[in-house]
């Protein structure tokens, strides 16, 4: 009984000392948006991309409201409902206060957010992988009471990173990019199929690639959380079944298989509620979007110079990514043809990931939003810092995975490294291109060897898991 | 009633005829026309200003067909192939300086223009084909004026006014090129348009290194549609030619050693400006002459010191003549004296004296000389503001472009003399194009009034933007301004950020920076326009009738620099290879991660292993046997191949060293 209350102590210090850190965070984004001027993170090419820039949609906004199309220039490349959103609110400044101190309450609204639903992901992917691992009588693995649950990692992992709050302090739009992307992914683990659509046609339609992110979507909601192979399951079913047919446990853990709706079979249901809802949602978005765009040039201007935009790489100016400076450099007449095989390179891996990993559907989008955030073509730090902030979803799974040191100071190397050469190259003119241009390839090196790691590691993982389970008396 | 409707209608029918046939009539008359001018006109900073003024006009030629006496075909051709209604080119060099040569006259309103070459075109065709009309005469005057004028051609280049830029004219295009460099190869098919060229009358003076050495050039080409214009025939064309060179005079006599030396104007004469004489008229020229004007402040100071200098009773009969005795001396006694007709009735009138060129003959050739016997200062007339134009931040990432307006003497005069009426306003047109790899935001827009910031709205009148595409048009502001008449000085600041190109959009000298064309800043309340009709005498001259029009006062602004970032030059394959191998990297090493099955792996490598040693075992058995049984078989075979290797490498080396002796006795 006292440990029992010890624990429960325990827990609520756990919450409570959650929440402190919260609110630290957000504390700590309000004195560095104070101190916006002065840090001038919202012109860093790391931050703010063409397509998530604050200035842009400025710009976008003033031509909207001088009865222009926003997308009359090549400046704008956003979504026309973000500028109605957030539009009016880089108009309205406050006397004695930073220019644009609304937009970046929002920002910080949103990340809190986002860091809240990551949690709640994180909580129920424990409770049904540690079920799951019960049901195989693999206990001992789930050691997730003893330290902070993994929810509460990511969120805090997410809240703290630097990349998190350079993106937000530098009122890039990549946090409600983010926010539609966790809203999806937390829509489909708690099994409420118009909450994901919503999600993932939002985000779908604010930056494209999350498009991709319709397979593991469809996966969670089929099959449901990540859960050990399921093979093991099919041959505990059998193998036991064989063993003693008629004894009254394997009956109950059938039942208990039943219940708690193991990824045996696919249920269908849930996904065509979502499919159903995906339409309903984009048809709504859409009709949006065209409501807002309806006086100059319409829905097709609107699709050119968003999703054309990001299509095309038209914007050579340096980013974090790997494509600017090939697009500056190739011969025009292969550009067609290196924009198709980049593009692919996206699309290539779809299918072999889902294949094997189809079992965990939440690492698999874990894996797709890494690989697009690390091959899109204006990547940024706001890309980056979702990727580490799901990454923390899977620190148990992932304990035994190779290189992490080595990862972790490379990627602190880089991001210590990368505005160093690029004040070399534009400001003081003592480098050039090829300094920032390394850093950006130093910086892609290590998003691919995080992702080939944790991968081979998801997968090791699930061979233990099977070896544990063959070897089990 | 029907009877006196068709009396009518044949009363009305004969009418027109007999105005038609009185205007073919009149049109059958006209003949072709050439006119000669050249404007001297000293400039307060001791330089002297030449402004050659050649005319054709064409009637509408209806009777000629397509043949021509004097007017240039291929422009005839031009205008009637393009349907071009009107049409103005310039070729400069140098920067007309607005505050010291003037900014209120119709020769810095006409002819001061921006640096490099400057296009604008009206055509008189459907909206639709505008663009096409423009392309292809851009590519004509390329080919007529030995210039890159088809750069223009490109949609980044060219803009379409709406606004600021002379609103009135319908299908306007414009264009500059500010890098072209203007030399004698543009002169040269310029003055072949002349029926004369620079063999004879007032052309001849243009000496190639007289002119090219002056601190400003300007040629230009305007040419107008005469007439209804309805139709293709029915219209003459007026062609234009001016050439503004503004030139300093080498010390041609030393006169009188002055006290005050910086005062001093230069003495001068043609012979000496330009290195030759003027030696007799054009034949083919209609009328030839050249004038010598002093400006207003010039006039106005001159008569001060006559009035310090001479005795009040002399003062009385204060003429003209009088004047030049004086302070001056002109070395020909001109054929006409004329005066502005001042709208405003100010104290003094700017003076002009006309020199006729027909009396003069290469044997007796006309050598104008002006001889200064007095210091004397003046300032020329300014625009009411004076504008400049900056960049401002550092750095190849953004930076700001910032249009400067001062007010001048003029807009101070407005302000004592409207000090009384509340309601005073400035307006002030700007007109600025900006290359599309310069990303401004014009959504920074600030304004700032007497060095305070201002609201936008309260100043703007109206304003009309088109934004830059990348890589198709280029951004075009145009601002309708109006300010309060107490200004003193106005700034507007526009925020910008640099684009990055493709390796091959660079030019060559890359690393020279990119050129922002000049803005155009024009004063729609103010024009410019001189009158000297005393006696009408020199309405028939094409230049003055071009004066007396109203011209909008506007002042071109600087040309900007802007460096951008280049990316390395060198090493396309290099980046190509690198980032392909990156992808590989990925993709490589995703896969294999994906396809690997750790049980098959280990059957695999299990049985690996034992292929392995069953293989070598197998060898060595092999060898065991082989010895054991023909132990000399194996080692022949080896002291053959390695004599045979040894003998072919021996051979390589007497070949390169056969081949280095063979050198070295031949041509070492």
């Amino acid at each position: 009984m006292a440990e029992m209350e010890a624990k429960k102590e325990e827990k609520h210090s756990k919450r409570s000392s959650f929440w402190v850190w919260v609110m630290a965070s957000v504390v700590f984004r309000l004195i560095l948006v104070y101190f916006h001027k002065n840090l001038n993170l919202s012109s860093r090419p790391e931050v703010s991309t063409p397509l998530t820039s604050i200035r842009r949609l400025a710009e976008g906004y003033w031509l909207k409201q001088s009865s222009m199309s926003p997308y009359a220039g090549s400046m704008y490349h956003g979504s026309p409902l973000l500028l109605s959103l957030i539009g009016p609110l880089t108009v309205q400044r406050i006397q004695g206060k930073p220019n644009y101190l609304l937009c970046s309450l929002l920002f910080v609204l949103a990340d809190v957010v986002s860091a809240v639903l990551i949690r709640a992901t994180g909580q129920k992917l424990q409770t049904a992988y540690s079920q799951s691992l019960k049901l195989l009588e693999l206990d001992n693995l789930s050691r997730s009471s003893e330290i902070l649950s993994s929810g509460d990692v990511a969120a805090l992992v997410y809240l703290w990173n630097p990349f998190t709050i350079v993106a937000c302090v530098g009122l890039s739009t990549s946090p409600i990019e983010n926010l539609a992307i966790i809203l999806s992914l937390y829509g489909a683990c708690t099994r409420l199929p118009s909450l994901a659509a919503f999600g993932w046609v939002v985000a779908t339609h604010l930056s494209l690639y999350p498009a991709i992110l319709i397979i593991p979507l469809i996966f969670l909601l089929g099959y449901g959380l990540d859960a050990p192979p399921r093979k093991l399951f099919v041959k505990r079913t059998h193998g036991k079944g064989g063993d003693n047919p008629s004894s009254g446990s394997s009956c109950q853990q059938e039942e208990l298989l039943i219940q708690i709706k193991l990824p045996l079979t696919f249920s269908w249901k849930p996904v065509m509620h979502f499919l159903f809802w995906a339409s309903v949602w984009s048809v709504y978005v859409l009709a949006l979007c065209s409501l807002s765009v309806k006086q100059k040039g319409g829905l097709w201007e609107m699709f050119k110079s968003t999703y054309g935009f990001i299509l095309t790489v038209e914007d050579l100016s340096p980013n974090m990514g790997v494509l600017w400076y090939f697009f500056a450099e190739v011969f025009d007449f292969f550009r067609n043809f290196f924009l198709i095989v980049f593009h692919m390179n996206i699309l290539f891996m779809i299918l072999p990931l889902a294949i094997r990993l189809n079992h965990r559907p939440c690492f698999l989008a874990f894996v797709y939003i890494m690989i697009s955030s690390m091959l899109k073509s204006y990547p940024s730090v706001g890309d980056s810092a979702l990727c580490l902030g799901l990454f923390g979803l899977f620190i148990f799974e992932l304990a035994d995975m190779q290189f992490s040191f080595f990862l972790f100071s490379g990627y602190v190397g880089v991001s210590l490294l990368s505005p160093v050469m690029h004040n070399l190259w534009i400001w003081r003119g003592t480098g050039n291109a090829n300094f920032y241009y390394a850093t950006a390839m130093a910086f892609a090196c290590f998003q691919i060897i995080l992702v080939v790691q944790s991968t081979s590691a998801m997968l090791n993982h699930d061979r233990k898991l099977r070896k544990l389970y063959v070897t089990k008396p | 009633m029907a009877n006196r409707v068709l009396s009518l209608l044949i009363v009305c029918q004969v009418l027109y005829s007999t105005i038609a046939f009185g205007s073919v009539l009149d049109i059958e008359k006209e003949d072709e026309e050439f006119s000669e001018e050249l404007l001297l006109k000293p400039l307060p900073d001791r330089k002297v200003l030449a402004h050659f003024h050649f005319q054709s006009t064409a009637p509408p030629s209806t009777s000629f067909g397509r043949h021509h006496h004097l007017f240039p075909k291929p422009i005839s051709q031009l205008v009637k192939k393009f349907r071009v209604k009107e049409m103005e080119l310039s070729f400069t060099q140098g920067r007309w300086r607005y505050e010291q040569w003037g900014g209120f006259d119709p020769i810095s309103s006409n002819n001061a223009k921006p640096p490099g070459v400057e296009l604008w075109a009206v055509f008189d065709v459907p909206q639709s084909q505008v663009d096409a009309s423009w392309k292809n005469l851009t590519h004509a005057l390329s080919g007529l004026f030995c210039a890159s004028i088809n750069f223009l051609e490109s949609s980044t280049t060219y803009s379409s006014p709406e606004l600021a830029f002379r609103p009135d004219l319908g299908n306007l295009r414009y264009g500059t090129l500010p890098r072209e460099a203007v030399c004698t190869e543009n002169l040269t098919p310029w003055l072949k348009l002349l029926p004369c060229r620079d063999k004879a009358g007032l052309s001849a003076l243009m000496d190639r290194p007289s002119i090219y050495r002056g601190f400003y050039h300007s040629q230009r080409l305007h040419l107008t549609l005469t007439g209804s214009g309805l139709e293709e025939l029915d219209s003459g064309i007026v062609l234009e030619q001016t050439l503004t060179v503004v030139l300093q005079p080498s010390s041609w006599r030393t006169g009188k050693s002055y006290v005050d030396k910086a005062h001093s104007q230069p003495s001068w004469s043609i012979s000496s400006i330009f290195g030759r004489k003027v030696g007799g008229k054009c034949v083919l020229a209609k009328s030839s002459n050249v004038y010598l004007q002093f400006e207003k402040g010039l006039v106005g100071e001159l008569k001060n010191l006559q009035k310090e200098n001479a005795n009040p009773e002399t003062n009385k009969l204060a003429s003209k003549v009088f004047l030049s005795n004086l302070s001056f001396d002109l070395s020909v006694n001109p054929d006409k004296v004329f005066e502005e007709v001042d709208d405003f009735h100010s104290k003094s009138t700017s003076i002009l004296y006309e020199f006729s060129v027909e009396k003069y003959n290469g044997s007796h050739p006309l050598d104008l000389g002006l001889t200064w016997k007095i210091p004397v200062v003046w300032s020329c007339q300014q625009a009411p503001l004076h504008a400049s134009r900056f960049l401002m931040g550092s750095g190849n990432e953004r930076g700001a472009i910032a249009i400067y307006l001062r007010s001048t003497e003029l807009s101070e005069g407005l302000k004592k003399s409207d000090i009384v009426d509340q309601s005073c306003e400035l307006r002030v047109n700007v007109f600025q194009v900006v290359p599309w790899y310069i990303k401004v935001y014009y959504h920074t827009l600030q304004v700032f009034v007497n060095q305070q910031s201002r609201a936008v709205a309260d100043i703007m009148e109206k304003i009309h933007v088109s934004p830059s595409k990348d890589k198709t048009s280029p951004g075009v502001m145009e601002l309708i301004l109006k300010f309060p008449c107490g200004l003193e000085s106005a700034a507007l600041n526009l925020e910008f950020d640099k684009g990055f190109l493709h390796i091959d959009e660079y030019p060559p000298d890359a690393n020279q920076g990119f050129d922002i064309p000049a803005a155009v800043i024009s004063y729609p309340d103010f024009h410019a326009s001189m009158h000297f009709s005393e006696d009408g005498s020199l309405d028939k001259s094409p230049m003055f009738s071009k004066f007396q029009e109203k011209s909008l006062v506007l002042s071109y602004t600087e040309i900007l620099l802007v460096p951008l970032t280049t990316p390395d030059f060198s090493m396309p394959y290099n980046v190509i290879t690198i980032t392909c191998t990156v992808f590989a990297l990925y993709f490589g090493s995703l896969l294999n991660v994906l396809q690997k099955r750790v049980g098959e792996e280990e059957r695999f490598l299990k049985n690996n292993a034992g292929r392995k040693t069953g293989r070598l075992s197998q060898l060595l058995s092999k060898f065991s046997t082989k010895l054991r049984g023909k132990p000399r078989e194996p080692q022949p075979s080896t002291a053959v191949s390695s004599s045979f290797v040894s003998f072919k490498l021996i051979l390589k080396i007497l070949l390169v060293a056969g081949i280095a002796i063979c050198w070295q006795y031949y041509f070492g």
